[in-house]
């Protein structure tokens, strides 16, 4: 253990506290059992998802700003957001206030009219979840403290869009060994495999699972989600490992629905990679949230000793 | 023929003569199908400029028409007339009549990325896909389709209180565009969710519903960013020369 990101600035962001709960609760029961203090952002804002870039992509720099400012003036050089969309729109801030003027104009006139410090780039570090755990515990440490092995598991590692794309907002990864890759990600099956997982080929690690329209274009996103499904249980997992809130919904959302829809039923369970890591580290399902999932995996949990 | 003059093999504008003889030559049958001649005078000049205009269609310009984009995309995979690359070319010809057969698909785009990803030129063709779709509804060309309908129920959320709350987003689409909220899908899923929950917990969400999530102190952040987005609406009706038409 490196002494890394032993305390951060967290940004669960506004899923976390709805749908995502059971990702908020596992991330913070994580953290706490491997001796990793979060700080979450004081009275910190939406980073807009999906949605806010539409009205206008600068609009959307500015809340991340807004939400980088809080974390520096907390006196953090290092904010922790588990939500890929958070992740995503706070790294796109970073990048477009140290590449572009117009951005940087507005979010001052912004941050001035809001009555709050302006965030300059460079400032504040983002990291998403899956870095915090591999930076600060690494494979080796997280073996050393498995207590209930996953005890091979099958696992098929989903890591969908934002976490990858686009790549020029993630200067940090592909840089060769040891770091992330934006073409073929692997952090998730790093930990789960030293948590004894057996991660399986899985070719959809970074496909869409179309939740930025998964109300708006439903069947759009069914077809999306069951091609996941099944291509994962046709991989031999048991369970999607998933590390966006988002995703994660959508898979338990449209595995319903294509059930009730177009009747395919798919019975694949749908875990957070915090409750897996959870779990191994021996914390109960109970405490990790997997009941307040939208999914039931209480069965195959039961059959596998787990939580 | 280039794979995006398509337009010109459709059905209706291929003819086959069963008995035709041109100078001598007997040109009947299918071997001797001709393509209707096309004399295109309708080009929408300011079509690119104006979408270009638009936040995300900035470097529409850089295209060369690699195709990157349409083999990368998601959407592409399950409906093979969601084509970026060709959208990308009409615009740039001008061939609006073209592209306003393809007006009710357009909005689906994803956002992926994959297309950003793959594009070698930094087009940014996701953000022209959100151009595009922003310009045929100002344009008039297309309702509002669900997808706006969604991002402004949320962000006008975001706008007021610095957060959203998922069920209030969800309830307030399904009430926008019409939709009865009790879904078969949603209720079973709802229904199982209720009967694992410990009941402390299903207070706590229920009580979220009563009382919104907020940012604390947000109301000057609200009106700057209230100010810059009637800012950003009034940019984008000059480019499009919408109250100019209107006073016509």
């Amino acid at each position: 253990m490196s002494g890394k990101y032993k305390q951060v600035a967290y940004y669960p962001g506004c899923a976390l506290e709805g749908t995502g709960h059971a990702y908020n609760r596992s991330t913070r029961e994580l953290g706490k059992a491997l001796g990793l203090d979060v700080v979450e952002l004081k009275n910190w804002n939406c980073c807009g998802a999906m949605e806010v870039k539409n009205v206008d992509p600068k609009l959307q720099t500015y809340l991340s700003a807004r939400n980088l400012s809080i974390a520096e003036a907390m006196g953090f050089d290092t904010v922790m957001a588990p939500c890929n969309g958070c992740y995503h729109n706070l790294k796109k801030a970073e990048y477009d206030l140290s590449h572009d003027a117009a951005s940087r104009e507005v979010t001052g006139r912004l941050s001035r009219k809001a009555g709050h410090k302006t965030y300059e780039a460079g400032k504040v570090t983002t990291i998403h979840a899956l870095d915090w755990i591999k930076d600060a515990i690494g494979e080796d440490g997280l073996r050393a403290r498995v207590k209930n092995s996953l005890n091979g598991l099958k696992v098929a590692n989903y890591y969908g869009c934002m976490y990858t794309r686009p790549r020029h907002i993630f200067p940090e990864k592909d840089k060769g060994p040891g770091s992330e890759s934006t073409s073929k990600p692997h952090f998730m099956d790093d930990l789960l495999a030293a948590a004894g997982a057996e991660n399986v080929e899985f070719p959809l690690k970074t496909a869409c699972c179309g939740g930025a329209h998964t109300l708006s274009d439903s069947d759009t996103s069914t077809k999306l989600v069951l091609n996941i499904l099944t291509t994962a249980e046709a991989c031999g997992a048991d369970v999607i490992a998933t590390e966006c809130p988002t995703c994660h919904t959508g898979l338990e959302m449209h595995q319903v629905r294509a059930e009730k829809v177009l009747g395919r039923k798919t019975s694949i369970k749908i875990l957070y990679f915090t409750q897996l890591l959870g779990m191994a580290l021996g914390l109960s399902a109970r405490k990790v949230g997997v009941q307040e999932n939208l999914s039931d995996s209480s069965d195959l949990l039961r059959a596998r000793g787990l939580g | 023929m280039p794979i995006h003059e398509k337009s010109l093999i459709r059905p209706e504008n291929l003819v086959t003569h069963e008995h035709l003889e041109l100078d001598g030559v007997d040109v009947s049958g299918h071997w001797s199908t001709f393509i209707t001649s096309r004399a295109v005078t309708d080009y929408n000049e300011q079509m690119q400029e104006e979408i270009a205009s638009l936040p995300g269609g900035e470097f529409i310009h850089r295209c060369w028409q690699c195709g990157s984009c349409t083999n990368a995309c998601t959407i592409n995979a399950i409906n093979p007339d969601f084509n970026p690359r060709y959208w990308i070319y009409l615009i740039r010809m001008g061939f609006e009549d073209e592209l306003l057969r393809d007006k009710d698909i357009l909005w689906q785009c994803v956002s992926c990325n994959r297309c950003t990803y793959a594009c070698p030129r930094d087009v940014n063709p996701e953000g022209v896909m959100k151009a595009t779709a922003h310009w045929l509804e100002l344009k008039g060309h297309t309702e509002k389709k669900p997808s706006t309908v969604f991002d402004e129920a949320f962000s006008e959320q975001v706008f007021a209180t610095g957060k959203i709350e998922d069920g209030r987003v969800l309830r307030q689409f399904f009430a926008r565009t019409g939709q009865s909220l009790f879904q078969d899908w949603l209720v079973q899923m709802i229904r199982g969710l209720v009967s694992r929950l410990p009941v402390g917990l299903l207070m706590k969400l229920g009580f979220a519903t009563l009382k919104r999530p907020r940012t604390r102190g947000w109301a000057d952040a609200s009106a700057a960013i209230e100010e810059y987005v009637e800012e950003c609406e009034a940019n984008a009706r000059k480019a499009l020369r919408l109250d100019m038409q209107g006073a016509e």
